[in-house]
C-alpha cells in the first residue's frame, strides 16, 4: 500500500516538525509512504469563509497530487474532513469524481483503523489533555461527540496509551470548541479569543502539562492565547507524542 | 470584517462577569439535556424517527393540514388560514372585534412575535397580558425574547426585584425567586379571571384528531384558557404531525431536549371549544411553504422550537440573544433569518465557529452547522460578502495556486517573526488582539523535503 503524506499549508509553513513527526511515526510501522511534492492547501479557509468556488482549482490539484496512492493520510483532522466531506461537492460542479475523499484519512484515524499498532516504542511522562477538535470529533468521528448517546470511544486516547509514562486526561467540556472557526477567528475576534480563553482554561484545570490533539490549527489558537497571557501550559500535536523517541 | 453580530458580541463579552454567567447557565441547561439523553438508550433512534417523521410531514402537508382541518371543524372548531404575519394579524383583531373584547391573555407563542402581533395589537387599542413568567417580566421591562424557550435568561433576578419594585410595589431589595413569583402570581390572578379571550400558541397539531398540543411548564395556558369563553391558538404550518403515535415520539424529545426534564410539567391537549364558546384554530404560512422550495434548508421546517441549538452554540452562550438582528437567534436563528430575507439578516451568518455541535444536539435532526456553511457560500452572490474576507479570500487563492510563489514566499515568511511588535499587534490585526501570531518555521517541511533532511 502506498501512502502520499498530505502536508496542509500551515503545518508547512508554521509545524514542519509535525509533518516530520508523521512521516518518522509511518516509516517506523514500516509502511510505504512518501510527500508528493509542493502542495499547497485544501481550500478549507477560503470556502469556510463562503467561497467555496475559490477551492475548486485547489481540489483538483489535490486530485492530481495524490493519483498515484492507495492513501492519502494527513496530520489534521480538519482539512482531512474537508477533504473528505467538501471536495466532492466542489469538484461535482466541473464534472469530476473526487477520489480523495474516499482515500483520505487523518493520521490518527488510519493508525487506529487500517495500520492497528499494538506497541509504540515513544515515551512521553507528561500529563496531557486531550483537545477533541469539532471536525475531528463531528465529522471524522475520532471520539464520541458529547451530544450522541453512543458509547464512550476516542481513537486518540487509544493510541496515546501506547505511549509509556503518560498520564492521559481530557477537560470538563470535552469537545467545546476552542473558537478558531479559521477566518471566525478575524471575524469575530472578541468571541474567538473568548472561547480560546475559557478552552485553555479548561484544559489547564485537568491539571495537565500539555494540550494535545489531532489539529494543529486549534492548537496554533490555543497557543496564541497562552502566550498572550502566559499561561503555564504547552500545545503539542499527536504525532510528535507517538513519535517521541522515533 | 465586522458584522452587526460581532459588534454586539464584543459589547456583551466586554462584561465578562456577565459574558461567563450567561455562558455557565445555559450550558447548565446542556448539562441537564445531556443527561436526560443519555438516560433514554433509543435516543439516537427517536431522533432518527423524529427527523422522517417530520420530513414525511412537511412533504404531505397538503393532505395532512386538510385532514386536521377536517377534523377540528368535525370537533367544533372555527379554522382560520393566514398567508402572512398581516392576515394573522387581522384575523385575530377580527374575533377580538366580534366578542367586543378588550383583553386578551397569552401563553407564550413565538409565531406571534414573528408576526409582531403585540405591536399590532397595541395600536389598535387592545390590551394583551402576557402569562408566562418569563414574558411577563419583558413586558412590563419593554423587552423581547433573547431566548425562545427561557426567554429572560440573560437577566438577572436582582433586576427583575427592581422592576418589580416599580412595577408591583414589592420589598425594596427583595429578589427572592418565590417571593417575586408570588407578587406575580397575585398580579396575574385578576388579569386571568377578567380576559376577554385567551390565546396560545401550538407545539403541535394532530392531524389524525383535529387536536393541538400546548406544552407549558407553569400551567399558565391551561389557566389562561379556563376562564374566557373564546380561545385562540395559532401556529405555523410546520407544526403539523400525522397522529398520536408520531405525537408521542416528540413529547419525549421536546422538553429533554429544550430544558432537561422528561416531559414539561403541562402538556395540554385542546380539541372542542367550551360549552356555548370559540375555538378558533389559526394555520399560518408566512413564508414557510417558501422554504419547501428550497431543498438545501427544508429541514429547518423540521425545528420543534426547544432551543437546544442555542444552548449548546458556544457563540450564543457567550454572546446573548440580543446580539443577533433576527428575533430568534442561535443557529436555527441564523437560518430562519436567513429565509426569511438574506439581505436583511446576514450579519448573523457570521456567528458561527462551524463546530457544528447545534447539529448533534438537534432533536429532529437539522443540519444547523451544513446550512450556515451554504449560507455562506450565497453571501457574493446577494453582494453582502465582506470586502476584507473577500480580498484575504482571493488572495489565499492566488498564492495556493502558485505552488513556486508559496514555497518563496514561505522562505521569506520567518522575516515576519523579526518585525517590531508595533507593526505587527496593531489595530488591524484582529487576530492580535487576544492572540500571539505563530512563528513561522526556519524551513518549510516542503524545502526540507526537497533538501533530504526528512528520514
Amino acid at each position: 500500500m502506498k501512502i502520499g503524506l498530505f502536508i496542509p499549508c500551515y503545518i508547512n509553513a508554521v509545524y514542519p516538525e509535525v509533518g516530520v513527526a508523521s512521516y518518522k511515526l509511518l516509516k517506523h510501522l514500516g509502511l510505504d509512504v512518501d510527500y508528493p511534492l509542493d502542495q499547497t492547501c485544501c481550500g478549507q479557509p477560503m470556502a469556510n469563509a463562503g467561497f467555496e468556488n475559490e477551492s475548486l482549482k485547489l481540489a483538483l490539484r489535490m486530485e492530481d497530487l495524490f493519483k498515484q496512492y492507495d492513501y492519502v493520510v494527513g496530520p489534521s483532522a480538519s482539512c482531512v474532513a474537508f477533504v473528505k466531506e467538501n471536495h466532492p461537492g466542489i469538484l461535482e460542479k466541473s464534472g469530476h469524481v473526487c477520489l480523495n475523499s474516499s482515500k483520505i484519512y487523518d493520521i490518527c484515524e488510519f493508525l487506529h483503523d487500517v495500520v492497528k499498532p499494538e506497541e509504540l516504542p515513544s515515551v512521553f511522562p507528561h500529563k496531557v489533555s486531550i483537545h477533541n477538535s469539532c471536525h475531528g470529533v463531528r465529522e471524522l468521528h475520532l471520539s464520541s461527540p458529547s451530544e450522541m448517546n453512543i458509547p464512550y470511544f476516542s481513537k486518540l486516547r487509544d493510541l496515546l496509551q501506547l505511549v509509556k509514562g503518560i498520564e492521559i486526561l481530557e477537560p470538563k467540556r470535552i469537545d467545546e470548541c476552542c473558537g478558531f472557526g479559521g477566518m471566525f477567528a478575524v471575524e469575530e475576534p472578541e468571541v474567538s479569543v473568548c472561547m480560546g480563553h475559557d478552552k485553555v482554561k479548561d484544559h489547564m484545570s485537568t491539571g495537565a502539562e500539555y494540550i494535545t490533539g489531532a489539529d494543529s490549527s486549534c492548537l496554533m489558537h490555543m497557543q496564541g492565547v497562552i502566550e498572550r497571557e502566559h499561561l503555564p501550559i504547552k500545545t503539542i500535536h499527536i504525532t510528535q507524542i507517538l513519535a517521541a523517541g522515533l | 470584517m465586522s458584522t452587526k453580530h460581532s459588534i454586539a458580541a464584543a459589547r456583551f463579552i466586554a462584561n465578562r462577569k456577565q459574558e461567563a454567567w450567561h455562558d455557565e447557565t445555559l450550558w447548565m441547561v446542556r448539562a441537564k439535556r445531556d443527561k436526560m439523553s443519555h438516560s433514554l438508550p433509543e435516543w439516537e433512534r427517536l431522533r432518527e424517527l423524529a427527523c422522517d417523521i417530520k420530513m414525511y410531514s412537511n412533504s404531505h402537508l397538503d393532505t395532512l393540514l386538510e385532514e386536521f382541518e377536517k377534523n377540528a371543524i368535525a370537533n367544533g372548531a372555527i379554522v382560520h388560514w393566514a398567508k402572512d404575519a398581516k392576515e394573522h394579524n387581522e384575523i385575530v383583531e377580527k374575533i377580538l372585534q366580534q366578542h367586543n373584547a378588550h383583553t386578551l391573555i397569552k401563553s407564550k407563542s413565538m409565531l406571534t412575535e414573528e408576526c409582531g402581533m403585540n405591536e399590532y395589537l397595541f395600536s389598535k387599542g387592545y390590551d394583551i397580558v402576557e402569562s408566562d413568567l418569563g414574558e411577563r417580566i419583558l413586558q412590563w421591562m419593554h423587552l423581547h425574547p433573547s431566548h425562545i424557550v427561557m426567554p429572560a435568561i440573560h437577566i438577572k433576578r436582582q433586576e427583575v426585584g427592581e422592576m418589580m419594585e416599580r412595577v408591583l410595589g414589592t420589598e425594596k431589595g427583595n429578589s427572592d425567586p418565590t417571593y417575586l413569583t408570588h407578587a406575580v402570581r397575585k398580579n396575574m390572578r385578576e388579569k386571568f379571571l377578567t380576559a376577554d379571550v385567551a390565546m396560545t400558541g401550538a407545539n403541535f397539531a394532530v392531524a389524525s384528531t383535529g387536536e393541538i398540543v400546548v406544552c407549558t411548564n407553569e400551567g399558565n395556558a391551561d389557566m389562561g384558557t379556563s376562564f374566557p369563553k373564546v380561545h385562540i391558538a395559532t401556529f405555523g404550518m410546520e407544526k403539523i404531525v400525522p397522529n398520536q403515535e408520531a405525537l408521542g415520539v416528540f413529547t419525549r424529545l421536546l422538553a429533554r431536549s429544550g430544558t432537561g426534564q422528561p416531559i414539561t410539567t403541562y402538556t395540554s391537549h385542546y380539541r372542542k371549544p367550551e360549552d356555548g364558546g370559540e375555538f378558533h384554530l389559526i394555520i399560518v404560512d408566512n413564508g414557510r411553504s417558501d422554504i419547501l422550495a428550497k431543498p438545501d434548508h427544508i429541514r429547518t421546517l423540521n425545528c420543534i422550537r426547544c432551543g437546544e441549538c442555542m444552548n449548546t452554540c458556544p457563540v450564543y452562550r457567550r454572546t446573548g440573544g440580543y446580539s443577533y438582528t433576527y428575533f430568534i437567534p442561535g443557529p436555527i436563528g441564523i437560518n430562519l433569518g436567513m429565509l426569511k430575507n438574506p439581505e436583511e439578516y446576514s450579519d448573523n451568518v457570521s456567528a458561527c465557529s462551524l463546530c457544528l455541535s447545534c447539529s448533534n444536539v438537534c432533536p429532529v435532526k437539522i443540519d444547523l452547522g451544513e446550512q450556515i456553511y451554504r449560507w455562506r457560500q450565497d453571501l457574493d452572490k446577494i453582494g453582502k460578502a465582506s470586502s476584507e474576507k473577500k480580498v484575504m479570500s482571493g488572495g489565499m487563492k492566488f498564492l495556493m495556486e502558485r505552488p513556486a510563489l508559496f514555497n518563496t514566499a514561505l522562505k521569506f515568511a520567518p522575516l515576519v517573526n523579526k518585525l517590531p511588535r508595533f507593526m505587527i499587534y496593531n489595530g488591524l490585526n484582529a487576530w492580535g488582539k487576544g492572540r500571539e501570531l505563530p512563528t513561522f518555521a526556519k524551513e518549510s517541511f516542503n524545502d526540507m523535503w526537497k533538501k533530504n533532511k526528512i528520514q
